[in-house]
């Protein structure tokens, strides 16, 4: 939806650049100096209603309360584990925010190093010290199926307008996907229908600066499954 | 600073050696995003100087009595290939490789935002590829274009040259011989937006007037090379929309 906003001037400014000095409000990633607004960081320029704010194009992910991420036990404790969700900082999982019973000790036996989880961030406190849980609808380990990663601020691209790029890819692949708010995502199907959805989501990864993504992207998998786009009319 | 020689470094018409003028700097090349692996990087080249830096972060911070609960530190590690001069260098930390790291996270943590992550480290590596007297000046532009480029918050980008006097002349912007050769060398860094000085030094004698004047060369000379990291920025992402649109 901001995309949308920000189509018509797209204009990559630069941390410093002045963003607007007639008295627009200042949005994320703007910082304002002596009565001007500045950037803080690369990215294009946005106003949306009367404040101005700047889409970073790259950069590490921040974790924010209420998002669905895909993390990976780094450690074990006796009563926690360590998730690396792409932050910068680790995020404990506390026993208590799993759905299983867990004994003092007997965490390994539940998620081991190397697992996959889809978590949900709980909080995210002043210091940055993060909580995140698996108890809520949806949130388990994921099994088999491959996890590609894009930078985070792709997220919005892979996902689409209401969803549409996600239910085209997954129409076109049959594939199961799921998409974590930090830009790793999990993708499970037959044989190379897996191989395709994976290189579609690199596609947006890499060229989600472009037009007409959707249409580019429909064209790449109905050239590598040309039966995908048969079975989509049928449907 | 301190050889002798019997070279004209500036001749009577006040051009030198390489033909520049007293207020010209070396041609500069910039490119930003050219490590893959790295969260940001750039590729500097000041004359002769060839300069590569990357940046990784904002990350955990290693080792963790370093860490700042209150905002993010910035390590610096400035190294110079053993190929990078003429004698071979030895490799490793030295005094001069220590003391320019540490100027340079100083001058970077003026401006990076770094309350905004607390705890964490943002790790920069600047590797010099090839020396021609003033690298810790191309070191500090790379660092701060890899900076923007992996997306962490700053308030400017920082463009750094040096200027400095040799036979008599105050100069910018000191190539190898002038700098072996001269009286003096005054690296110096700024924030464009506010002109405010992030790094300052000098290395030998001049008057008070001369350094003011080197001072004011240097500074109008940063404005130069800001534009040409703001463009060098810019170019990565609009070169990319160009190539799609040829593409349609």
């Amino acid at each position: 939806m901001e995309r949308k906003n920000a189509r018509p001037a797209r204009e990559v400014v630069v941390p410093g650049d002045v963003l607007d000095d007639s008295g627009l409000k200042s949005g994320d990633n703007t910082y304002v100096l002596d009565g001007r607004i500045h950037a803080s960081v690369l990215g294009v320029k946005n106003v949306f209603q009367n404040s101005v704010s700047v889409i970073p194009l790259s950069g590490r992910y921040m974790p924010t309360t209420g998002d669905t991420v895909i993390g990976v036990i780094e450690d074990i404790g006796p009563s926690n584990w360590l998730v690396n969700i792409n932050a910068p900082y680790p995020a404990p999982l506390h026993v208590s925010e799993v759905p299983w019973k867990v004994e003092f000790g007997d965490t390994s036996r539940y998620l081991n190093l190397g697992h996959v989880v889809m978590l949900k961030i709980l909080m995210v406190d002043e210091s940055k010290k993060i909580q995140v849980t698996m108890n809520d609808s949806g949130l388990r380990r994921l099994e088999g199926g491959r996890i590609v990663e894009i930078p985070y601020s792709k997220v919005s691209r892979v996902i689409g307008k209401s969803g549409s790029m996600i239910q085209t890819i997954k129409n076109l692949t049959d594939c199961r996907i799921f998409v974590g708010q930090n830009g790793r995502i999990w993708v499970d199907g037959d044989g190379e229908n897996t191989d395709v959805a994976v290189q579609a989501i690199e596609i947006i990864g890499r060229e989600s600066q472009s037009n007409n993504l959707t249409e580019r992207v429909k064209e790449f998998i109905g050239s590598k499954l040309p039966q995908a786009e048969n079975d989509e009319e049928e449907e | 600073m301190s050889g002798q020689t019997d070279m004209v470094l500036v001749d009577d018409n006040g051009i030198r050696i390489d033909g520049r003028t007293a207020d010209q700097h070396r041609p500069i090349k910039i490119e930003a995003g050219v490590l893959s692996n790295a969260d940001g990087s750039a590729y500097v080249e000041i004359g002769k100087n060839k300069v590569l830096a990357a940046v990784y972060g904002p990350r955990e911070c290693h080792p963790r009595h370093l860490q700042n609960p209150s905002k993010a530190i910035i390590q610096c590690k400035y190294n110079m290939e053993a190929f990078s001069v003429s004698d071979r260098k030895r490799p490793g930390p030295d005094r001069r490789s220590v003391e320019i790291s540490k100027i340079t996270a100083e001058a970077l943590e003026k401006v990076v935002l770094t309350e905004l992550y607390p705890r964490a480290s943002i790790d920069v590596y600047i590797e010099i590829m090839q020396a021609n007297a003033g690298t810790r000046c191309a070191g500090l532009t790379a660092a701060s274009v890899a900076l923007a480029d992996a997306g962490i918050p700053m308030r400017d980008i920082i463009p750094a040259i040096a200027a400095g006097k040799a036979d008599g002349h105050v100069l910018l912007d000191l190539n190898k011989e002038e700098d072996n050769y001269g009286e003096a060398d005054v690296p110096m860094a700024i924030i464009p937006s506010t002109d405010e000085i992030v790094l300052l030094q000098m290395d030998g004698n001049m008057t008070r007037e001369e350094f003011d004047r080197a001072v004011s060369m240097g500074v109008a000379a940063c404005h130069e090379v800001y534009e040409l990291q703001k463009d060098a920025l810019k170019r990565r992402y609009t070169a990319k929309e160009k190539e799609d649109d040829s593409d349609e």
